[in-house]
């Protein structure tokens, strides 16, 4: 038995996204077991000798494969989710607001984008938005577990589009969810996570 | 209803105008300038593929798949690939005419997914029957023995395919096909709506993990679903493309 991996605790009470379109019930299923489901299964792998030894779960996402890369991943993309959302968002502000209206014209054209893209994806997986290298803003998508910090990018927002993330509320339609998604945003730890992601950027040069 | 039905006689008057005029183009001069000039004339009207109806109730398949999950599943999930295929072969057929190729060729990802997805479900409703009328029970016959030859027995068949098709990461389908090339039956998982033809097998079962499939009545617990789906197979309709297949 390996409990190397822990489940970190949601930042907010269960219920507390009940006004924002997102359930008690979803959070049940989709932290309680989707979430705690990846933990579970990466400690069993680590008690089978599967998991590179001494390895964040920051590091598999960056240099594992195939299963154990899945896990890790999901994991990490999950506890970003839920820190992507907050009770009461406060709307887009500071620094990443500016940034946010440089690269796209307005942040309701960076939502607009954003909708598009996590709508238009087709099956199971995440939309991000990240900083590149460059110091740009980016949206980025790919499937099922997919994770930007592979293409070297520094994630900032995250939204879930797998269907268990809106099955229970929403059934089919996605697009109330990734509306009630954007409601939810949390600005202030997005605007965190960007001031941080330019700092890191700044002391590389 | 009504509107819908007509629609659907429309499709297949039209659809059967233009079978009789391309027999009749192939019988006689493929290059008959006129005949030519009518196919034409065909194809460029609106491409119009419907949702098939369900040869059975929504709820004709509980206990093991619900009312609400089969009705979810045909008449938004389905019916939404349907609506959207249509709209981009429309809109490719506009590129097409405009001579914008490069616009053409970006309708390609969306009609393999909606088309994708119209094919899968047209063969999946197809797969499965109600449990106490054509559904569960075993295969016979010609695909029995090529499922004992290739795998040992029922049981270890299907002991395979719930394994490859629970680890199908995301959405995707698990498939028993017949591939011409050795004349053998395979298990083949496909992710998202990517459809199997396409590998050049022939489809003969296939069931949908996506998550919408199950999540109602059986949440995450995807070995669940597929341990009790077998309930509902419904195997002369896998015997009947099996024997075409290998015709």
């Amino acid at each position: 038995m390996s409990n190397r991996f822990k489940l970190p605790a949601l930042p907010f009470d269960k219920n507390a996204l009940e006004k924002g379109g997102i359930s008690s019930e979803t959070i049940d299923y989709h932290y309680g077991k989707h979430h705690a489901g990846y933990v579970r299964k990466l400690n069993a792998a680590d008690a089978d000798g599967k998991v590179p030894q001494n390895a964040s779960i920051e590091q598999l996402v960056l240099t594992a494969n195939g299963k154990i890369f899945n896990l890790a991943a999901q994991i990490y993309n999950h506890t970003f989710y839920w820190e992507s959302m907050a009770p009461k968002s406060k709307g887009c502000r500071g620094n990443v607001c500016k940034a946010l209206e440089n690269e796209f014209g307005s942040c309701q054209e960076f939502v607009a984008q954003f909708k598009a893209r996590a709508g238009g994806h087709f099956g199971s997986g995440w939309v991000w938005l990240s900083l590149n290298k460059q110091r740009k803003l980016v949206i980025t998508d790919g499937h099922d577990a997919f994770n930007p910090m592979r293409d070297g990018l520094i994630p900032i927002l995250t939204i879930d589009i797998w269907e268990h993330a809106y099955y229970v509320d929403q059934r089919n339609n996605r697009g109330a969810y990734i509306n009630n998604f954007i409601s939810l945003i949390n600005w202030e730890r997005v605007e965190q996570r960007y001031n941080d992601a330019v700092n890191r950027l700044k002391s590389n040069l | 209803f009504v509107s819908s039905y007509l629609k659907n006689l429309a499709t297949k008057l039209i659809m059967s105008r233009l079978l009789k005029v391309v027999k009749q183009s192939v019988r006689t001069a493929p290059t008959n300038i006129e005949t030519l000039s009518t196919i034409r004339q065909f194809s460029q009207s609106k491409s119009d593929f419907s949702l098939p109806d369900l040869p059975y109730d929504y709820a004709a398949l509980e206990p093991v798949l619900p009312a609400r999950i089969m009705e979810l599943h045909h008449s938004k999930h389905h019916a939404t690939y349907v609506n959207n295929l249509n709209a981009t072969l429309q809109k490719r057929q506009d590129a097409l005419q405009k001579g914008d190729i490069a616009a053409v060729i970006g309708f390609d990802g969306a009609i393999k997914f909606n088309g994708g997805g119209h094919v899968n479900h047209s063969i999946f409703w197809t797969n499965l029957a109600p449990p106490n009328n054509g559904g569960g029970g075993s295969p016979s016959g010609a695909l029995l023995n090529a499922i004992n030859d290739k795998f040992g027995s029922l049981e270890k068949f299907q002991e395979s395919f719930n394994g490859k098709t629970a680890g199908v990461q995301g959405s995707g389908w698990g498939w028993l096909v017949y591939c011409p090339q050795d004349k053998t039956i395979k298990i083949q998982t496909m992710p998202n709506q990517d459809p199997i033809g396409s590998l050049g097998v022939v489809p003969l079962l296939g069931i949908d993990v996506w998550e919408h499939a199950y999540y109602l009545k059986y949440e995450n617990r995807r070995p669940d679903y597929l341990k009790d789906i077998w309930q509902v197979v419904n195997w002369k309709n896998v015997e009947q493309r099996y024997a075409d297949a290998c015709k």
